[in-house]
């Protein structure tokens, strides 16, 4: 053996690929629906579960999902933590909340994040709405929506989440 | 070993770019058909349920943790996956039959890969090391594995061309082909070359699309009162990576699997082989030690439609689907996986 050698400790092998990425056929009809600012699910044709955002199946029933449903923008809060750790590169400031919210006229909840709220207040069954950002700055994007704040109307019992209908909520 | 039946296959027809389509909505309509062959509802009817496919194709991250999505898999199912071509899930499949822990199974299969530059994306299969930042494309490797071929005097062009034009005219008669066409030899032979010595028409299409089968135990097959195929034999086998190791004359993996599997001991009226290369298909047909008395790819091959990690999966549902025609009796499928065949598997399918 000649000298010693000093062990390699890495190489560089970056990986560059390129893809020409469609989304399927039913997150396309909601990404262009929310563009326009509304929220569109679709319904299961066995359970009759809606779902948002679609993904073009009932992945309980595992059968094809057709029917467009639009939602409203007001939803229940079926679940949330708050979160006390910065999220990497997102501007939003902790302590914030996560959110496990089920539109009204859905029955599938789906994520997003609540503010202009007092964390230590948010609980299950509490009634939110939507904060769009300006028409201008729509894209095909669920950042469409900001966050969603508490409104003022009674709670949800936690049997009746999920189960109201796009009219909303009387209470 | 406890034979296996199949007892239903589909697949989507091949096409080059599919467009607007997730991976529910690609796997949903296979899987569809196969339930409707059985008459059962979703996977919740079936004991166990694998998958083969590779997020590289299209990627997207974890596109096989969505495809379950497409399945009903609530309450929860059992479920596996390869991340390889399906006739990998398929043996899988078998072993857990064979171990008791299920009397079915659904094996599905699905690939996209016209969102991305297939050649260079399996250059990412290479060793990461020395072979992968050279960015080698699965199509140079196959052309080296040609020219040797064609230097020692194995093969000739015009054999490949051969090889070419049958699978065109072939897959006239598949639907679900995507390349078909009354092809000579001497029109492929016109063709300028593409990566020397392979012209464009040697090298499988690029194909997005899925598969699916359902296999059983025997008894299993006779309670749903379906015609079926038994799997008398399967084997597979594996070469280094390190391909300047390797005999790319020939495929040591193919004729070791098909002595495990047991090709040998009848006559092979059909055989269906995962050559995404003309020379390649020359290769597997001397490893197998097929002779006039097989009609090899009559469904026109994956040069006809290539559906990466699906096709293997297809080439035993393709033989399947001669044997319930009345067609064949008895059967080989290969698949393989790698470049220049680096890995292969066979199966035997024969009349029940």
């Amino acid at each position: 053996m000649s000298e010693r050698q000093d062990p390699v400790t890495g190489i560089e092998a970056p990986i560059y690929l390129k893809y020409n990425f469609t989304a399927g056929a039913a997150p396309a009809r909601f990404l262009s629906q929310i563009r326009k600012g509304v929220l569109t699910g679709q319904r299961c044709p066995r359970c009759e579960q809606v779902y948002i955002p679609p993904r073009g199946s009932c992945a309980a029933c595992g059968v094809a999902t057709e029917e467009e449903v639009v939602l409203s923008d007001k939803a229940t809060v079926e679940s949330f933590t708050i979160v006390s750790i910065p999220i990497p590169g997102n501007p939003i400031q902790p302590p914030y909340i996560v959110a496990n919210l089920v539109a009204d006229g859905a029955n599938i909840s789906f994520i997003h994040l609540m503010s202009e709220c007092v964390n230590e207040e948010v609980h299950i069954g509490q009634r939110v709405q939507a904060v769009w950002k300006p028409e201008e700055e729509w894209d095909y994007a669920m950042d469409n929506i900001r966050y969603f704040k508490p409104i003022d109307e009674p709670d949800v019992p936690v049997e009746s989440i999920g189960t109201l209908p796009v009219s909303g909520w009387e209470g | 070993m406890t034979d296996i039946a199949i007892v239903a296959y589909h697949q989507s027809k091949a096409v080059s770019d599919v467009g607007a389509c997730n991976e529910v909505e690609l796997i949903m309509p296979v899987l569809t058909e196969v339930y409707r062959q059985l008459g059962i509802a979703n996977a919740q009817d079936v004991d166990f349920v694998c998958s083969g496919s590779c997020d590289y194709l299209q990627g997207a991250a974890f596109a096989f943790v969505a495809g379950v999505d497409a399945l009903g898999a609530v309450p929860p199912i059992r479920e596996s996956h390869v991340e390889m071509d399906a006739a990998w899930a398929l043996y899988e499949s078998m072993l857990k039959i064979r171990m008791g822990h299920a009397e079915s199974a659904l094996i599905y299969g699905f690939g996209k890969s016209s969102p991305g530059e297939l050649p260079i994306v399996l250059s990412q299969q290479l060793d990461p090391y020395y072979l992968a930042p050279l960015w080698l494309d699965s199509i140079s490797l196959a052309a080296m594995q040609a020219r040797i071929l064609l230097d020692a005097g194995r093969i000739s062009e015009r054999d490949m061309a051969e090889v070419v034009s049958r699978s065109r005219r072939n897959a006239l008669a598949n639907p679900n082909a995507q390349l078909a066409g009354d092809i000579s030899a001497d029109d492929v032979l016109a063709e300028e070359t593409y990566v020397s010595p392979l012209r464009r028409a040697d090298c499988a299409p690029v194909s997005d699309g899925a598969s699916a089968m359902i296999i059983c135990t025997v008894e299993k097959a006779r309670e749903w009162g379906v015609p079926y195929a038994l799997i008398t034999g399967i084997d597979h086998r594996m070469e280094t990576h390190n391909l300047g190791m390797r005999d790319l004359t020939d495929s040591r993996s193919t004729r070791l699997a098909a002595e495990g599997a047991g090709v040998g001991a009848g006559k092979v009226d059909v055989a269906e082989l995962y050559a995404p290369f003309s020379h390649q298909e020359l290769i597997l047909i001397r490893a197998l030690g097929l002779g006039d008395e097989t009609s090899v790819n009559p469904s026109g091959g994956v040069l006809a439609g290539n559906l990466m990690m699906a096709s293997g999966l297809s080439r035993i549902g393709e033989v399947f689907n001669r044997i319930i025609a009345g067609e064949a009796e008895r059967g080989i499928a290969h698949a393989t996986s790698g470049p220049c065949l680096q890995h292969n598997l066979v199966t035997v399918v024969e009349k029940a």
